[in-house]
């Protein structure tokens, strides 16, 4: 297998002095093209810090990051957000859609800040991608009154708008009954196989942990299993 | 860009109440803004044609010779000699500067004149006048003579004298009755009442006579030439130019209107000067009002911030999506308040038909254009720093997991 992302010796280490807190003390990690991962470990041990560096929206104190072969920590903000636009997927737990767009203009938000308009090519891919989401019937919905499993969905196919390498999913399914969570779990799984996307999952759930085929705990600042 | 604008357009409808304030808060700053254009303007728009309306813009006059003297070399006087007193200057080529002097550009009238103190006889009484000897056909190029005409007329044949009320009625007079004006230097004619006039001006209805020049010319004893020029502009602010452009044409001592009027200036300035300074205010409220605003909105998106970031969204398309608001807000906050102002000011009289006692608003002096640029200018930089600070929110923490 490819790799697609490899950390290396991860530190981050909040505020200075006697107040430090030290979340990774030295983490490495490397993600294969095509995997799909469960984060594991107590709540406080780094999930969300080690996915924001590895999703380039917060330098790490020292290691190093590498994906696609490109250097991520020594890159500038502007490199960084052209990276992520293309690469890199993010589904967040709270706050995902923008409330005041449709369902449709989330979608297609990473592909129209790109090319600075919103393309016909755009909305047929957003719809396709909602369609396969099992929202057809919310395409044209404000984001603001769908419920909470729809817009982790919406979410999701925004994620996918511009086929990145990498989805990171920080608790996806966390405040999900488990029928929808079980529901955006299987479309992730699906779009893996399909698509060969790599997922990196957070998760407290052992269920929705089961369903990666590889899992990795954190604690104490480092990969312990 | 036109996706940040989008962005920008639903983010302003997406709270319509809000926005609304936001808008009429503009159109108020605006509305201010063009009312008080024009008020300053049309006060002194007023005040300037009631005081110089009806006066010469550029005046020559001819020089009287400074009278010669002699000092030695100490510095002691030793001689001066003093003109006498009856001796009237003149301007013996007028003949030639007139047509010149009407050619000068914005010179809309000009009126050649023989101008001496004289005595109005009539029966026993006699009453003491300024003497206007004004070519027949010219009368009303400086002052509207013919405007304030309350009796006769105004036309200046020979032989004919026109004079105001307050004379009039002073020596119980009526046009068509014939009176004797005899000038300072003695000469004297019989004259007939053709018109009397109210200025409303004490001075000129109470003791100015109005005759033609060749009247005038035999009362004075000029055979040739007159001893003043007065030049009416389009322009009155021009007045100071055009006196240096006649100057320089005919090497006359022209006289722009704005000398001796300082106080008047002076006055109209601090006018103008306060006018600034409420507009000023308008401006600043309106960019506060802004700033606030957007200030208010960048604090409520910023989760929403944090996902445009990591969606790829760089720091310039923040910055233009809240800049593009601030400048919507003043654009539409503009038009609005501009078109509020020229409506409001419509049914208000014209120009040219104020009265006393009411406000001289112009509605041609609203700066409309003026009040939306600054207006859209002041919106956009009240914006930028909320902007700037929308563009530095940290994704991470604005997501907030
Ligand atoms: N900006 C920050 N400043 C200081 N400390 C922070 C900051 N962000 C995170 N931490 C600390 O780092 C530690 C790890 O936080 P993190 O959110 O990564 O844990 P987590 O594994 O995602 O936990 P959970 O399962 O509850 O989401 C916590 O102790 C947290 O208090
Ligand atoms: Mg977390």
């Amino acid at each position: 297998m490819k790799t697609l992302l490899e950390a290396r010796e991860l530190v981050k280490t909040f505020g200075v002095g006697e107040a430090a807190t030290h979340v990774l003390r030295g983490l490495s990690l490397t993600l294969e093209a095509g995997e799909m991962a469960a984060l594991l470990g107590p709540s406080g041990s780094g999930k969300s810090t080690l996915l924001t560096i590895l999703g380039t929206l917060m330098k790490p104190t020292s290691g190093s990051l590498r994906m696609l072969r490109q250097d991520l920590v020594a890159a500038d903000d502007a490199a960084l957000t052209e990276f992520r636009n293309r690469h890199i997927g993010f589904v967040f737990q709270f706050h995902n859609l923008l409330p005041d767009f449709t369902a449709l203009e989330n979608v297609i938000f990473p592909t129209a800040v790109r090319e600075g308009r919103e393309t016909p090519e755009a909305r047929a891919r957003g719809r396709d991608l909602l369609v396969r989401m099992g929202l057809e019937s919310r395409i044209d919905f404000p984001s603001a009154k769908l419920s909470g499993g729809q817009k982790q969905r919406v979410a999701v196919a925004r994620a996918l708008m511009n086929t990145p390498e990498l989805v990171l999913a920080d608790e996806p399914t966390g405040n999900l009954d488990r029928a929808s969570a079980m529901q955006v779990m299987d479309l992730i799984g699906e779009i893996n196989q399909d698509q060969g996307t790599t997922f990196l999952i957070s998760t407290h759930d052992e269920k929705i942990a089961a369903r990666c085929r590889r899992q990795i705990v954190v604690g104490d600042g480092l990969v312990t299993g | 860009m036109l996706y940040a604008l989008k962005i920008a357009t639903r983010y302003l409808t997406a709270s319509k109440a809000q926005t609304a304030l936001l808008i009429s808060g503009v159109a108020v700053g605006v509305f201010i803004f063009i009312f008080m254009s024009a008020l300053i303007g049309g006060l002194a728009e007023f005040i300037l044609s009631r005081t110089v309306g009806d006066i010469s813009h550029v005046t020559v006059e001819a020089e009287t010779a400074d009278p010669e003297v002699l000092i030695d070399a100490d510095g002691h006087l030793l001689a001066a000699v003093e003109p006498g007193r009856l001796r009237t200057a003149t301007l013996r080529d007028s003949a030639t500067w007139v047509p010149l002097i009407e050619a000068v550009p914005g010179v809309r009238a000009v009126s050649p004149q023989i101008t001496g103190a004289g005595f109005l006889n009539r029966g026993s009484q006699v009453a003491q006048v300024s003497v206007k000897g004004l070519e027949p056909g010219r009368e009303s190029a400086i002052l509207n003579l013919e405007g304030y005409i309350v009796a006769g007329s105004a036309r200046l044949g020979s032989g004919v004298i026109v004079l105001g009320r307050r004379l009039a009625e002073e020596l119980d007079l009526s046009v068509g009755q014939v009176l004797r004006l005899q000038s300072s230097g003695g000469v004297s004619s019989v004259l007939t009442l053709g018109g009397i006039f109210q200025t409303g001006t004490g001075m000129l209805d109470g003791s100015s006579v109005f005759v033609s020049l060749p009247t005038a010319r035999n009362l004075f004893a000029l055979p040739q030439g007159v001893t003043r020029i007065e030049i009416k502009l389009d322009d009155l602010n021009a007045a100071d130019a055009t006196a240096l452009r006649i100057r320089a044409l005919t090497g006359l001592d022209a006289v722009p209107w704005t000398d001796g009027a300082e106080q008047l200036m002076e006055a109209l300035n601090a006018q103008a000067q306060t006018g600034y300074f409420l507009k000023t205010f308008a401006l600043i409220t309106i960019v506060i009002g802004v700033a606030s605003a957007l200030v208010l909105s960048t604090y409520r998106r910023r989760p929403e911030i944090g996902i445009m970031r990591a969606m790829g969204a760089g720091r310039g398309f923040v910055v233009v999506v809240f800049v593009a608001q601030g400048a919507l807000v003043g654009l539409i906050g503009g038009v609005t308040g501009a078109v509020l102002g020229y409506l409001a000011l419509l049914p208000l009289p014209g120009r040219d038909e104020f009265r006393p006692g009411t406000l001289p608003l112009d509605i041609t002096q609203g700066s409309y254009g003026l009040a939306i640029t600054l207006t859209v200018l002041g919106a956009i930089l009240a914006s930028i720093l909320p902007a700037r600070a929308a563009a530095r929110v940290d994704p991470v923490t604005a997501i907030g997991q």
